[in-house]
């Protein structure tokens, strides 16, 4: 079940699973507690498709993500402390307060700003991937978006440039089946959103989405396709967000059965249940790592709390970069 | 020194800044086909075969590669996109206004967008959707420059200036003013030549020009209307008022140390702008140097709030003339008594 890889990775694939979703579950709490400012957008129960797909990447590969970007930003490597520390508004956090939930980014660790403009990053990761490719760089893009996204304009135009220059770009879908309230069917009549490559000459597949191990193998093969100049890739990942779109939405449109079962296809259980099965960790063992988990989130908050605000000085910079010295 | 028109100076300043940084390339519709156009007015003609695998020919799809120019920006390289009118800036602005303009800041300083634009604007025969102008849609968007040259030699200067920046910048540039030949070739067009040097050089962004010195009222304009602006001030010399013309561009920031000194100095500003009066780039100069000049009377000469109209009877008269030009200041000066200068 869980191939030639091996324990430590296997571990440390669930260890950011759980990460991510101890992340949410705190930040949504410290959120409806009034502690933190402004909104979220979270991706409880699409862990697997974030850290699938970032598994199957090089540290200086890139990703775009969206204003569902969480658990994207902890798996390409920002780490819980910057993130709290941008969430709670501090001259600390990754884009010194003036980012914010919705463009968690670090361009060091390889994710530029998440874009909350539907379908807004799709160009932009055509556009990373033409930098690299006229620059004979061996690094590629992954290009998170959701199912909404497909609708766009942006979405069209910017794969048919990618398929037409063959960049080395994996679009990824995750495809929770809601953009918003609306069901997706609601909005397209070709609900397989892999499809969509075919239109456009290249090759792309639906995986299943909550299976980390499934997302990790099939972001390898797009990726290697991608840095053979055989790029691009389409992943529509078939994932289910467990909680509503933004906070205190309380999902009164999904309707209970497919909660239930897609509930029973959590993907932190599931590959939980996997690695007890071949026996890489009992159930003891999974309950420390949530418990070591949630006290490392629990100490970052505390940290983030009390993290330095930006002062007035601050307001007006970063609108201009400096002039190139060269 | 060579005399070059709009077009020309721009071709040769983006290949000498391709050659200069490999980083450089265009991306834009019909720039890059052999046998082609060189874009809508040729200002890429030929450059294709200079340097190949540079000038990106793309599909009809302003959004998507407006956001693929920003996306490989932000990678390092250099990206120069143009549209061919500018009216289809409004296809890309959400690239340009939330992506471009927008993430040095979100990032905290740490993502940068050294991204060049360039759009043709102005009334030529085209009607609605091909003639507007378009600078009072981006003069306002914080984290965008916008620069609009009226002759080839600042064409050039500021384009150089532009792709050497690390913000995106905006050209634009008037379809009258671009000497280009042959078939792309302007009915109307007005001579907008310089005699460009051989060497290096740019020009500031932020800088606006005194194109001819006068004391007793400022005109302020930008791309076709300073050309207006400077015959309406021979004009006006002959009816011994002698008008200051300011070339106002660098549209966004504008240079308000030059605008408002010269304001003091007449204590009267007519504000030129092609395109409809309401809302423009002319609006918020009037409001910035009501601001800074106590006491400054100004009056705006700008289209009607319209959309262009097409047959020349209609957009002859949609467009600001030297003789609404000429008119507005000389009523100006004989309203209005110089500003005191004990205020």
């Amino acid at each position: 079940m869980t191939g030639g890889n091996q324990p430590e990775f296997l571990l440390g694939l669930l260890e950011r699973m759980i990460e991510i979703r101890e992340f949410e579950d705190g930040v949504k709490f410290l959120f409806l507690e009034g502690a933190m400012p402004g909104t979220i957008h979270q991706c409880q129960g699409q862990e697997a498709t974030a850290v699938g797909v970032c598994s199957a990447l090089a540290s200086d590969d890139f990703i775009t993500s969206t204003f569902r970007g969480h658990g994207h930003a902890l798996a390409k490597g920002l780490s819980v402390q910057e993130m709290l520390d941008e969430l709670f508004g501090a001259a600390s956090g990754c884009a010194g307060g003036k980012g914010g939930s919705m463009h968690m980014g670090n361009m060091d660790k390889g994710m530029v700003p998440a874009i909350a403009i539907v379908a807004g990053g799709i160009p932009l990761a055509a556009g990373m991937a033409l930098s690299f490719k006229l620059e004979n760089k061996p690094q590629i893009v992954a290009c998170f978006f959701g199912d909404g996204a497909v609708a766009e304009g942006a979405f069209h135009e910017a794969v048919n440039m990618a398929a037409l220059w063959n960049l080395p770009v994996i679009f990824v879908c995750e495809n929770n089946l809601y953009g918003a309230s609306t069901r997706i069917d609601q909005v397209m009549k070709n609900t397989r959103i892999a499809d969509r490559a075919a239109a456009y000459g290249f090759e792309g597949e639906t995986v299943d989405g909550n299976d980390v191990l499934a997302v990790h193998e099939a972001t390898r093969r797009a990726a290697a396709q991608c840095r053979a100049g055989k790029g691009p890739y389409l992943l529509e990942l078939l994932t289910y967000r467990r909680t509503g779109h933004s906070r205190r939405d309380p999902t009164h449109y999904q309707p209970k059965d497919e909660k239930q079962a897609w509930f029973a296809r959590d993907p932190i259980d599931r590959f939980a249940a996997q690695l007890q099965a071949d026996g890489l960790i009992d159930a003891e063992g999974v309950k420390r790592l949530r418990a070591e988990v949630t006290k490392r989130f629990e100490a970052a908050v505390e940290i983030a709390k009390h993290a330095t605000q930006p002062t007035l000085a601050d307001l007006e910079t970063d609108v201009f970069a400096e002039k190139e010295v060269a | 020194m060579k005399r070059q028109g709009i077009a020309e100076a721009l071709r040769d300043g983006i290949a000498e800044e391709m050659q200069r940084d490999q980083r450089v390339f265009c991306i834009g519709e019909d720039i890059g086909v052999p046998g082609g156009w060189g874009g809508a007015f040729t200002v890429t003609l030929g450059l294709d075969e200079k340097f190949p695998g540079r000038i990106i020919n793309t599909p009809i799809a302003e959004l998507g590669f407006f956001g693929i120019a920003v996306g490989a920006a932000m990678m390092g390289s250099r990206p120069i996109a143009d549209v061919q009118y500018g009216d289809f800036l409004f296809l890309a602005s959400d690239q340009i206004i939330n992506n471009a303009a927008k993430l040095h800041y979100m990032s905290g300083g740490k993502v940068s967008v050294p991204l060049v634009m360039r759009a043709p604007v102005g009334a030529t025969g085209r009607g609605s959707q091909h003639a507007q102008n378009m600078e009072r849609f981006f003069t306002g968007v914080p984290g965008l420059k916008v620069i609009a040259p009226s002759n080839a030699y600042d064409a050039k200067g500021m384009l150089k200036a532009a792709v050497r920046d690390d913000n995106p910048v905006l050209m634009f540039e008037h379809k009258l003013l671009y000497g280009s030949k042959g078939a792309r070739a302007e009915p109307g067009a007005v001579d907008a030549t310089s005699d460009i040097p051989e060497e290096d050089f740019t020009v500031p962004l932020d800088k606006a020009a005194v194109l001819r010195a006068g004391k007793d009222v400022t005109v302020i304009a930008w791309l076709l209307m300073a050309h207006f602006s400077m015959q309406a001030a021979t004009r006006l010399a002959g009816e011994n008022i002698a008008a200051e013309i300011i070339d106002a561009r660098s549209l966004s920031p504008l240079d308000w140390t030059t605008l408002a000194a010269s304001a003091k100095k007449t204590g009267r500003v007519v504000i030129v702008e092609e395109g409809p009066k309401t809302g423009g780039v002319g609006a918020e100069i009037a409001a910035g140097l009501g601001e800074r000049v106590p006491g400054l009377r100004i009056e705006r000469v700008a289209s009607p709030d319209i959309p262009v109209p097409f047959t020349p009877v209609l957009e002859n008269a949609y467009r600001p003339d030297v003789a609404r030009i000429a008119t507005a200041a000389r009523r100006l000066v004989a309203q209005t008594q110089p500003l005191r200068r004990d205020l």
